[in-house]
């Protein structure tokens, strides 16, 4: 009876992120894919039918999956990032489904964060509009890895090759100002599943790639760092007992690079160095860790270390540094940026303070064209500015690495994360 | 060499991070425990996280007083067992301090009540920052759930202003009074869970498992039949081979038929199963917001 399901313990996890408005189709495209993957369960299906019907709606809106808040219910517009799951025997999915419009570049940039691939969906009719150009600048600015645009509506051009090739050229036109390194392009239509799951019959001249194959297979093993060894110590485990009377594990996520047993490293900032004694996993002892593993380290000698501090491989120390040039995106709505005020900053698992020394520029985020004029740095703006902190970070280039290469501002006063940066 | 890692294995990591960001970023934190299977994870990640060390926060079970045996003999079992620290609130404690009241009527639960007694709980033992099991694909107002979430002093959610969380960097800071619910498993799916404790030959209570129970049906589910729940007149009990999916009050947790009795048969009947986890929970069906409903007012 449990024949053929294939789960095997070597499928991957992937993270992508869509934006855009009601009508683009995107909730049709998300809700296809959860259909086609058979993640949308009858109970859910029954309760948004129940709820489309209320509304007067004629079919299903499989809008309602996802805009899970009354509010977002009553005024039809996703408001804020929500996560959906679906999984195939190859892998596993989690899609951060953001709003598009300038009003929530914010939580367009916060459901980036961490994904691998940036899916944009463009409208056969429409072509390569301003939505469209925000959503890639910005996914191009937070470096996600791969980009997948999806010219939607195929359907409604008759699925004309000559409208998809037009659309396609305009976009590489738009994008050569862009650093993206790898986009892809597949013609759909999310309301009729064309290129999906199946490759669509009503387009034989395309003959690459449906989304789900490109999202099963698109490689993203090399998305992470795994050349400079980066261990941000997050919490020291001293279980004071008889049995482990002088354990002392350092506990943390790798952040980048391979950490070995034997490899001699360096406490940073305070320069200290040992040898790696031990790599704990749970009850486990392990020879190599990497990226994204959360483990235990057990150094050779006694030195004095806690979280903040970072574990570096001896001879390949990053750069520390008290003066940060920062992409950032102002997050916060009572108050605009404040260059008279100090900032609480955390980079990996330490905390500073810093001051905003410089607004270099603000940044257009639907053309690219930067502003040295305004100093006004409001919600959803972003801009390069120069910061000054208290302590000297351990810092890597955002480029380099998209987890010591990051950070976020706290307002003393509200406690409110107002910014996220991304270091130059 | 190829630096691939199992899918189970990163939301593990993702999971313990968090439990990991919780001990360094507050003062005194406890788990939510419900004796349900998402609960059980969490112990288990954070007896993970902290290995050699103890869990270094207690757990709080909020009792209702309308639980299975089974889930209190499974609790005491994995305190008992992994040296943790248990804290028990009593809902039937406010009821009879007249502090709550008692529903009445054929669909009666104290799935609301416990609200009250939860609430006291935190604030009595002056906990920052409580960790709960929910996950994102459980329900609608769950999938916009953030890890830290931030509750006023009042422990009311305010879903149309959470904190953004980007990368790895969780903010903690809070004012005075307030405190945070930390979900450290938002991005484990129900199938992730059965997936991982097969992997991890974790026991768990038989509840879960088919057995055979006394039940009867009402609006198309199964009831555990027990004392706390008044059978309408046309109800009728009877044995069958069921189990549970989802673990709550015995008031309000459908059972299913089955004749699962190992992980492995779970996972192949949760893979092809039609209907949700919490297809079978009452507490849900009462409006079509009812879960935000109950997280605005400090509901898990």
């Amino acid at each position: 009876m449990i024949a053929d399901i294939d789960y095997s313990l070597d499928s991957e996890l992937l993270r992508f992120s869509t934006a855009g408005s009601v009508d683009d189709g995107k909730s049709t495209l998300i809700g296809r894919l959860l259909y086609d993957s058979k993640s949308i369960f009858q109970d859910q299906y029954d309760a948004i039918e129940e709820s489309s019907k209320k509304r007067g709606e004629q079919e299903v809106n499989l809008a309602l999956l996802t805009d899970g808040l009354k509010a977002e219910r009553e005024q039809g517009i996703t408001i804020d990032v929500a996560y959906r799951y679906f999984s195939t025997p190859k892998r596993k999915f989690i899609i951060a489904d953001t709003p598009g419009h300038i009003q929530y570049t914010r939580n367009m940039v916060t459901g980036s964060s961490t994904s691998n691939v940036s899916l944009i969906l463009v409208d056969a009719r429409n072509g390569v509009i301003e939505q469209t150009k925000r959503h890639s600048i910005i996914s191009s600015l937070l470096q996600i890895p791969h980009l997948v645009v999806c010219i939607n509506k195929m359907d409604l051009v008759n699925y004309d090759e000559a409208v998809y090739n037009q659309v396609k050229q305009d976009y590489l036109d738009f994008a050569a100002t862009l650093h993206v390194k790898d986009i892809t392009f597949i013609p759909i239509s999310a309301l009729k599943g064309d290129n999906i799951v199946t490759p669509s019959e009503n387009m034989p001249w395309y003959t690459a790639t449906t989304l789900m194959d490109y999202l099963e297979n698109v490689k993203i093993t090399n998305d992470r760092n795994f050349e400079d060894a980066r261990f941000p110590v997050q919490y020291v485990i001293r279980p004071n007992t008889d049995e482990f009377h002088d354990f002392r594990g350092y506990a943390g996520r790798v952040a980048g690079g391979v950490l070995r047993v034997g490899d001699d490293v360096t406490v940073l900032p305070s320069g200290h160095t040992s040898k790696i004694a031990k790599i704990n996993l749970y009850k486990d002892a392990i020879q190599e860790a990497y990226p994204p593993m959360s483990v235990a380290i057990e150094l050779e000698d006694d030195v004095d270390i806690s979280r903040g501090d970072m574990l570096v491989k001896t001879g390949l120390e990053p750069q520390s540094s008290q003066d940060l040039e920062l992409m950032i995106c102002w997050f916060d709505q009572s108050n605009a940026l404040n260059q008279q005020t100090k900032y609480t900053i955390r980079h990996t698992t330490r905390e500073a303070r810093c001051v905003v020394k410089d607004i270099t520029y603000k940044l257009n985020v639907n053309d690219l064209s930067q502003d040295t004029e305004s100093k006004s740095i409001k919600m959803n703006d972003i801009a390069c500015i120069k910061i000054k902190t208290t302590t000297p970070l351990v810092i890597d280039q955002y480029s380099r690495n998209r987890i010591t290469g990051s950070v976020i501002l706290i307002d003393e006063g509200t406690n409110n994360t107002v910014a996220a940066g991304m270091i130059v | 060499m190829d630096y691939k890692f199992d899918y189970l294995r990163e939301l593990e990591s993702e999971s313990i991070f968090i439990m990991r960001e919780v001990a360094s970023q507050f003062q005194n934190p406890v788990i939510l425990f419900s004796g349900g299977k998402d609960s059980i994870l969490l112990t288990y990640l954070a007896i993970k996280a902290f290995y050699p060390a103890r869990v270094p926060f207690p757990l709080l079970h909020i009792d209702t007083g309308h639980n299975f045996q089974e889930t209190l003999d499974y609790r005491d079992w994995l305190v008992e067992n992994y040296g943790l620290s248990m804290k028990v609130g009593y809902v039937q404690e406010a009821i009879d301090k007249g502090l709550v009241k008692e529903e009445k009527g054929y669909n009666a639960s104290r799935n609301f009540l416990q609200t009250f007694t939860l609430l006291d709980e935190l604030e009595k033992g002056k906990y920052d920052a409580a960790l709960g099991g929910g996950r994102r694909d459980e329900e609608k107002a769950r999938a916009k759930e953030r890890f830290f979430s931030h509750r006023d002093e009042f422990g009311q959610w305010d879903p149309k202003n959470q904190r953004p969380e980007l990368w790895n960097l969780f903010n903690g800071k809070k004012n005075f009074g307030e405190h945070f619910r930390v979900f450290p498993i938002s991005n484990w799916t129900e199938l992730d869970v059965w997936l991982y404790f097969e992997m991890e030959g974790f026991p768990l209570p038989n509840l879960y498992f088919a057995h055979e129970r006394p039940v009867f049906e009402r609006d198309g589910m199964l009831l555990a039949d027990c004392d706390y729940i008044i059978k309408k007149p046309t109800e009728q009990v009877f044995v069958e081979t069921i189990r549970c999916r989802t673990i709550g009050d015995m008031t309000c947790t459908g059972v299913w038929k089955s004749n699962a009795v190992s992980l492995q048969e779970i996972i192949a009947e949760v893979a092809t199963s039609r209907i949700t986890e919490r297809g079978g929970r009452t507490d849900d069906k009462r409006s079509e917001t009812a879960m935000e409903d109950r997280k605005r007012q400090g509901y898990f």
